[in-house]
C-alpha cells in the first residue's frame, strides 16, 4: 500500500518531467519471467509477423475469406463479440451514476478501463480487416458522409464512445500523473460523459445487430429477425456484466497485491448483485427469443440440423445459465454465479458468431472455416490488450485506492 | 436542474445530433432523371460470349477466350471478369444467361456504404469510387445478388464489379455488352420503356415466355431485367428475395436512432435527478454520497 502511494506522487512541472516520468513508468514492474510472459511474447511476435504478411500480400494471404464470405472471425469475434463483452462499462455506469447504487462504485474504474481498452484494441483489429485502412478517416472527414449506412452510425459511435470512456477513466490518469487541476476538471465531466456513453452504447450495441438486417437472404431464418437490434442490445447488458464477473474473478487473483480496501470489503456482495441483474436481463432476452420463434412460426425448423444448433445456443447457453443465476443469487452462491457467467459468455460467443459467421451463408456447400492465422492474429490482439490492462493496473489507481488528495478533493 | 447541468445536456444533445443519419437519404430520394436499364431476353441468347469480351475490352480486364468448354460448369463473376454467361439445362433445353451487377433501383450496397464509395448514380448505374472506399466489404455483406468482388490478394485492394459502363452511359452511348450483342438479346433504354417492352413481349407471346419479368419487382426493382421461357429458379436465379427493397430492412432501425438520441439523455438525466433527490431524503446530511458521486468518486473513500 505505502509503496504504491509513494510511486503515485510524481512531481511534474515541465514536459521534460513528464517524458522522464513516462519513460520510468515504461519499465516493467514485477517479475519478467512469468508463465504469462513466456507464452504471450512468442505468440505476439509470430502474430506481428502474420500482420506484416497481411499488409504485404493482402487479406487473402492469411485468411480464408472469399467473395461469398466477406466477413470472418476478425469481424465476428473481434468486433461483434468483443463489443458485446465490453458492454459492462455502460451498464455499470448506469447502475452507479444514474441509479445511484454506490456499492458498485468500487469496480467502476476497472470496468471502464477494460471497456475502453477493449474498444481500442477491437477498433485496432478492425484496421487489419479493412482492405484500405488508410481511408478510415473518410467517413469522419466527410469523404463522404454515408449517412444512410448503419455502419456509418456504428463507426461514429465507436469513436465518440471511446472518447466518452476515456473521459470517464481520465480521473485515474490525472491521479497517476499527480495533476490536481486536471483531476478536478475531468472529475466534473464524469456525469455528462456517462449519459453520453450510455446513449451511444444503446445505439451502437443494437447497431452492430442492425448491420446484419440487410443480409436477410443470407442468414438462417432461425437467427434472422427484424428484432436483431433489440436482441443485441438486451444481450449486451448481461453479456457485459457476465464479463465483469468473469474478468473480476481473474483480476482479483492476478492483481491481489494492488487491491484497495474497498475491493476486499464487498466483492461477494457486488458479484451477487450483478448476478441478479444478469438473471433479469437474460429472462427478458429469452422471452424475446421465444417470441421471435413463435411469431415467425419456425417450429418446423427446430427439428433440422440447424434447429438443434439453435437449441444448443438458446437452451444450453441462455436458459441453463439463467436458471443457474437465479439459483445462485437465491442461495448467495458466488462460485455458482461465476459458472453461470462463464456459460453466459459462451452463449454470447455462439450467438454473435452464428449471426455473423456460422449461420451466415448457411446454404454454402463450402462453408468458411477460419484460417489458423486468423485465429492466431485474434489471440495476438487479445494478448496485447491484456498487456495494456496490466500496464495500466500496475501503475494507475484502478484496483488500488486513489491517492489521499484525490479523495479529499471529492469530499470537499 | 441547475444552469450548469442544462448547458451540459445541451452540449450532449448538440454533439449527438451531429452524428444522426439523414432519414431522407435512407429512404432513397426520388431521382431527377429516369434510370437507365437493360432488358435481357434469355430466349434469344446464343451463348456467343461477345458481351464478355466487350466488357473486358471496355474495362481493361483480361480478355476471356470464347471457347465453348467454359459452359461445362457454372461460373461466377471474379475480380477481373465483371460479367459471365452460363449455360443451363432446363425444361426448354439449353438456355444461356448473362450475369452481372443488377444495378438495383434502391441498391443495398450503396445504402450500406459508409463513405458513398459504392454509389447509385442518378442515371442508374451503381459505380465504385476508389478515393472513398475503405475496404470494409459491408457492400458485399448486404448485396442480395452477391455481386461486389474484393481483391483479397492485393495490398491496395479494390472492389470490382459491373458499373454499367457509366462513362459511356452519361455520353449517351449504350453499354459495351449491349453494343456487342449480335442477336438483340440485350436491349438498353430507360427503365420504364424496357419494362413496357418486356410486358408487351410476355403478353404477345405467352407460349414463348413465362409471365414473370425478373427484376421488375425483385428487391424493389432492378436495373437489369430478364425475360425467360422457363421458371427462373432453373436459370440459377434466387426467387425468394421478395419485392421489398433491401435498404427498407434497416429503415425502422434508422428511424429509431434520432428518437433514442434525443430522448435517452433527457430520460437518463431525469432518472438520475429523481434518484439523487431520493437519496438526499433518505441519507444523513453528514454522508456525502451525492456530492462524491457527482465528482466521480464513491462514498467511503475518506481515508
Amino acid at each position: 500500500m505505502n509503496k504504491i502511494q509513494e510511486t503515485a506522487k510524481p512531481n511534474i512541472g515541465s514536459i521534460g518531467d513528464f517524458v522522464r516520468f513516462l519513460l520510468s513508468e515504461m519499465k516493467p514492474k514485477g517479475k519478467i519471467l512469468t508463465p504469462f510472459n513466456m507464452i504471450s511474447i512468442p505468440v505476439i511476435l509470430v502474430g506481428m509477423g502474420l500482420i506484416v504478411l497481411r499488409f504485404v500480400n493482402g487479406i487473402g494471404a492469411i485468411t480464408n475469406l472469399d467473395q461469398q464470405t466477406p466477413w470472418g472471425i476478425w469481424i465476428g469475434f473481434d468486433v461483434v463479440c468483443g463489443v458485446a463483452f465490453a458492454g459492462g462499462a455502460y451498464t455499470l455506469t448506469f447502475i452507479v451514476y444514474i441509479m445511484g447504487r454506490h456499492r458498485y462504485h468500487a469496480i467502476v474504474r476497472a470496468v471502464v478501463l477494460n471497456g475502453f481498452l477493449a474498444y481500442m484494441f477491437y477498433a485496432g483489429a478492425l484496421m487489419l480487416d479493412l482492405g484500405r485502412p488508410w481511408k478510415i478517416i473518410n467517413p469522419i472527414i466527410g469523404n463522404n458522409f454515408g449517412v444512410s449506412s448503419v455502419l456509418f452510425l456504428v463507426a461514429w459511435h465507436f469513436l465518440l464512445y471511446m472518447a466518452a470512456e476515456f473521459i470517464e477513466f481520465s480521473p485515474a490518469i490525472a491521479e497517476w500523473l499527480g495533476m490536481k487541476r486536471l483531476r478536478k476538471i475531468v472529475g466534473g465531466l464524469t456525469i455528462a460523459s456517462v449519459i453520453f456513453g450510455i446513449t451511444l452504447s444503446t445505439l451502437h450495441q443494437s447497431g452492430l445487430g442492425a448491420l446484419f438486417l440487410m443480409a436477410e437472404s443470407k442468414i438462417h431464418p432461425l437467427w434472422y429477425t427484424e428484432f436483431i437490434p433489440v436482441l443485441f442490445f438486451v444481450s449486451s447488458i448481461f453479456s457485459g456484466l457476465s464479463m465483469v464477473i468473469f474478468e473480476g474473478s481473474i483480476s482479483h487473483k492476478v492483481f491481489a497485491a494492488r487491491l484497495g480496501h474497498e475491493q476486499h470489503a464487498n466483492q461477494d456482495d457486488i458479484v451477487i448483485g450483478l448476478g441478479r441483474i444478469c438473471a433479469g436481463a437474460m429472462f427478458v432476452y429469452l422471452f424475446l427469443k421465444v417470441l421471435v420463434v413463435i411469431h415467425g412460426q419456425q417450429f418446423s425448423l427446430l427439428g433440422t440440423k440447424w434447429g438443434l444448433w439453435f437449441l444448443l445456443e438458446v437452451v444450453g447457453f441462455v436458459l441453463v445459465p439463467l436458471v443457474l443465476y437465479f439459483k445462485a443469487v437465491r442461495e448467495g452462491n458466488v462460485q455458482l454465479i461465476k459458472v453461470a457467467a462463464g456459460l453466459t459468455l459462451i452463449g454470447i460467443l455462439l450467438n454473435r458468431l452464428n449471426i455473423s459467421v456460422i449461420a451466415f451463408n448457411w446454404f454454402d456447400p463450402t462453408p468458411y472455416i477460419p484460417h489458423w492465422a486468423e485465429i492466431w492474429v485474434t489471440v495476438t490482439v487479445v494478448l496485447l490488450e491484456l498487456w495494456a490492462v496490466r500496464w495500466v493496473v500496475m501503475r494507475m489507481p484502478v484496483l488500488s485506492d486513489p491517492p489521499a488528495w484525490a479523495a479529499d478533493m471529492d469530499d470537499n | 436542474m441547475d444552469r450548469r447541468n442544462f448547458i451540459k445536456n445541451l452540449c450532449v444533445a448538440g454533439v449527438t445530433s451531429a452524428a444522426l443519419p439523414s432519414l431522407a437519404e435512407a429512404s432513397g430520394k426520388p431521382a431527377e432523371t429516369e434510370f437507365m436499364s437493360v432488358l435481357v431476353d434469355t430466349t434469344r441468347c446464343i451463348g456467343c460470349r461477345n458481351c464478355e469480351v466487350a466488357c473486358a475490352t471496355q474495362n481493361d480486364l483480361p480478355i476471356p477466350k470464347t471457347t465453348r468448354d467454359v459452359f461445362k460448369e457454372e461460373r461466377d463473376m471474379t475480380t477481373d471478369q465483371w460479367t459471365v454467361v452460363n449455360k443451363y439445362d432446363t425444361d426448354a433445353g439449353e438456355v444461356f444467361v448473362k450475369k452481372q451487377c443488377m444495378h438495383c433501383n434502391q441498391a443495398a450496397c450503396s445504402t450500406a456504404c459508409l463513405t458513398q464509395a459504392m454509389y447509385k448514380t442518378e442515371e442508374g448505374p451503381v459505380i465504385w469510387r476508389e478515393g472513398k472506399c475503405m475496404g470494409c466489404r459491408f457492400c458485399m455483406v448486404s448485396c442480395p445478388f452477391v455481386v461486389p468482388r474484393f481483391e483479397y490478394y492485393s495490398a491496395n485492394p479494390k472492389i470490382q464489379k459491373c458499373i454499367l459502363c457509366y462513362d459511356r452511359v452519361i455520353e449517351g452511348e449504350k453499354p459495351a455488352c449491349v453494343d456487342a450483342c449480335p442477336v438483340d438479346a440485350l436491349e438498353f433504354g430507360f427503365r420504364r420503356d424496357m419494362e413496357r417492352v418486356a410486358q408487351n413481349r410476355t403478353f404477345e407471346y405467352p407460349g414463348q415466355y413465362i409471365d414473370h419479368i425478373y427484376g421488375q419487382e425483385e428487391v424493389g426493382g432492378t436495373g437489369w431485367m430478364y425475360l425467360s421461357g422457363v421458371p427462373f429458379d432453373q436459370l440459377g436465379f434466387r426467387t425468394d428475395l421478395g419485392r421489398e427493397s433491401v435498404p427498407a430492412l434497416t429503415q425502422n432501425f434508422l428511424y429509431s436512432v434520432p428518437v433514442v438520441f434525443l430522448l435517452w439523455p433527457a430520460f437518463l438525466n431525469g432518472m438520475r435527478y429523481i434518484k439523487t433527490n431520493e437519496d438526499d431524503e433518505h441519507t444523513d446530511k453528514t454522508h456525502n454520497d451525492v456530492a462524491s458521486v457527482e465528482t466521480g468518486r464513491g462514498p467511503g473513500e475518506e481515508s
